[in-house]
């Protein structure tokens, strides 16, 4: 039997409803058929025998009923009625289905209804206007695109493109009388080009060798090649021939050389922090390079006697590699105290 | 082990490298040893290091070796040494494309007389560009302004949530050729619709790389209004033909040569760069270019034959990624 009471009073207020869903102010019923969406004594749907709602299917309204002569066969338990597309004409519909039953359910129901055909109006709507099409990006993809990319404008070599490209036109005419260059000063302008971009071929295959080297750690070939290049700027002009043994006097950083007596002194003063770098490397392990630095500053200057002036500015020109010289009497000296 | 602890600090000649490692293997293990059977991981991968290290150093050593050789004999044979072997780079080793334009080409000279473009080219229309962004714009707006200050003729306006369908039948009454839309992801331009309107080709780019007039370095002064010469550079292809024709059709005709400033798009491997510059003639061998306004990369992802209509549109080139990115040496533009 349908004791609508005894049912409220278990799900509603005591036990536990399957349907109900609590939060800080309101519960909220999630059964399909339930007409406002709260959990109440009055639109609890397993609490009230007599009971309707409206439920729409694909843009179709139906009105939905239950009674409590069909409460015992539960399949046949709501009676559905399909509502027409007409608004009134609906809302007529309900009246004449649901005449002589409780105020509150009427009221409800066309509230319902009239909630429904507004937000189906908005649907349709909503599809002729501009939809937003959500295109994922695949991160592999982009990824490989932006390196694509990079390579690709390191190939491009822009800037030599354009001016390329614009010398093209002026040679051409296109520019008309703007600019007036001599021709004579032309032909040499060629031949001092082609010069130029001999020299700049060499010097890009001294940048390309130089760099190959410094990939590798250590290795007497290095030391050797380094004089090579070294060698090789004396050609290309860029260390003057002239200023080799010559002193003068550059800015802040660099070492001003201007008495022997001074290159005793420091001399001395490498000699000692050689002996407190070599017992650092024993100890600890991983400063390792910072150390070869160090020992790269100090033991090329004592190789070289005169050229500390050359070994700076080489230096301070670009990185190059390491290189340590070492003598051979002192790893004897190191497993005899260690080991 | 005194030589196994010590790290990869490699003091002194190789051979002491060699020697070291020699002791470690000899020394203290019987002859039938391999380094795999070293339980210890990091004492593995300790001999493990320097082993691939003497290997890649006499490696290295026997290519400079033979370089040096090489150099040698080319020095020896002075003039009649062989020609410089010529590198393989991407450019060299290009599938050959069939659509490629031969300059005198008489199809496709007939086709460019008589596309959307002619009327252009001929001198009877002057570019006027309308350039939009997407819904909601948040950092795309000054870059619009920068865009418009590079296009002789452009004018930005708001989008507002306008559909483009719409808005490109007000823009034919107004006479305009082009309409240009940015598109925007969190605050940065990633795409390009380039329309050419009195129903011309749509073009759907992603754009790249967006640098903005304050981020470039040594930049001049603002670009004036002169109109702008165009190079468009490396456009091959039938397909890299009919885009450098839309992109150039965005310029009036006739550049002013006395504003002194240039608008390249650069095609190299499919990507379009695009810089605008000013120039400065030094001599007739030399000139010197300075860097304003904005430039960004484009990728052509689709070609349109109408105006913008995505859903019907009648496309005359799409981007499939499976089918042309297959091949690294293979380019579309």
């Amino acid at each position: 039997m349908q004791h609508d009471d005894v049912i409220w009073d278990i799900i509603g207020n005591q036990q536990f409803c399957s349907f109900k869903v609590k939060t800080k102010s309101q519960s909220f019923c999630r059964n399909e058929y339930n007409l406002t969406g709260l959990c109440n004594r009055s639109s609890c749907p397993l609490a009230n025998s007599q009971y309707a709602t409206i439920r729409e299917e694909k843009g179709q309204c139906f009105l939905y009923m239950k009674v409590i002569e069909r409460a015992a066969f539960p399949s046949k338990m709501w009676e559905k009625v399909k509502l027409s597309k007409n608004y009134e004409k609906a809302l007529e519909q309900i009246d004449e289905n649901l005449i002589y039953w409780p105020r509150f359910i009427r009221h409800k129901c066309k509230q319902r209804f009239t909630k429904i055909t507004q937000y189906l109006i908005r649907m349709r709507k909503l599809v002729l206007k501009r939809q937003r099409k959500l295109v994922p990006l695949s991160r592999k993809v982009e990824q490989r695109e932006k390196r694509k990319e990079e390579k690709a404008l390191i190939a491009a070599q822009l800037d030599n493109a354009i001016e390329k490209e614009l010398l093209e036109r002026l040679k051409q005419g296109t520019y008309g009388d703007i600019y007036n260059f001599p021709v004579h000063a032309f032909d040499k302008a060629l031949e001092q080009q082609d010069e130029e971009s001999e020299s700049e071929s060499e010097e890009e295959e001294e940048e390309e060798d130089e760099e190959e080297e410094e990939e590798v750690m250590n290795n007497t070939h290095i030391v050797s090649q380094r004089l090579h290049t070294v060698n090789q700027e004396f050609i290309s002009g860029r260390l003057c021939l002239q200023d080799v043994g010559k002193r003068e006097f550059v800015a802040e950083e660099e070492v001003e050389e201007s008495d022997l007596s001074d290159f005793e002194d420091m001399n001395k003063l490498r000699t000692s922090s050689d002996e407190e770098e070599e017992d650092e490397e024993e100890s600890s392990e991983e400063e390792e390079e910072e150390e070869e630095e160090m020992e790269v500053e100090m033991k090329a200057s004592k190789s070289k006697g005169k050229s500390p002036a050359n070994g700076s500015v080489v230096r301070k020109k670009r990185a190059y590699v390491e290189i340590e010289y070492e003598q051979e009497t002192e790893p004897t000296s190191k497993s005899r105290t260690t080991s | 082990l005194r030589a196994t602890r010590c790290p990869t600090s490699f003091i002194g000649a190789e051979q002491k490298e060699e020697a070291k490692a020699e002791r470690v293997s000899s020394d203290c293990l019987p002859p039938t040893f391999s380094v795999s059977e070293i339980k210890n991981k990091q004492r593995r991968h300790l001999i493990l290091l320097l082993e691939s290290h003497i290997f890649s150093v006499f490696v290295f050593q026997q290519k400079m070796q033979l370089k040096k050789k090489k150099k040698k004999e080319r020095e020896a044979l002075g003039d009649k040494a062989p020609p410089k072997e010529v590198p393989k780079t991407i450019e060299n080793q290009r599938v050959y494309d069939e659509t490629t334009v031969d300059p005198e080409d008489e199809e496709v000279a007939f086709d460019e007389g008589t596309d959307e473009f002619s009327a252009y080219f001929n001198g009877l229309t002057n570019p006027k560009v309308l350039i939009t962004t997407s819904d909601r714009p948040r950092g795309t707006v000054r870059f619009c302004e920068q865009l418009a200050t590079v296009i002789p003729n452009a004018h930005v306006y708001y989008r507002r949530g306008l559909a483009l369908k719409r808005i490109i039948p007000q823009c034919v009454a107004r006479n305009f050729t082009y309409l240009m839309v940015i598109n925007e992801d969190r605050k940065v331009p990633n795409g390009m619709v380039l329309c050419h309107l009195p129903d011309g080709p749509t073009a759907h780019f992603k754009m790249s790389s967006v640098r903005l007039r304050k981020e470039m370095k040594r930049r001049g002064k603002d670009p004036t209004e002169h109109s702008p010469e165009v190079i468009l550079n490396n456009f091959t292809t039938r397909l890299g033909h009919s885009i450098g024709r839309l992109l150039a059709a965005l310029f009036p005709q006739d550049p002013q040569f006395v504003g002194r400033q240039v608008a390249t798009f650069h095609n190299q491997r499919d990507f379009i760069f695009f810089r605008f510059h000013r120039y400065i003639f030094k001599n007739e061998k030399k000139v010197g270019i300075q860097e304003l306004g904005p430039r960004f990369t484009l990728k052509l992802r689709s070609l349109q034959k109408g105006t913008f209509d995505s859903k019907f549109g009648e496309y005359e080139w799409v981007l499939k990624r499976h089918e042309m990115d297959a091949c690294r040496r293979k380019f579309q533009l």
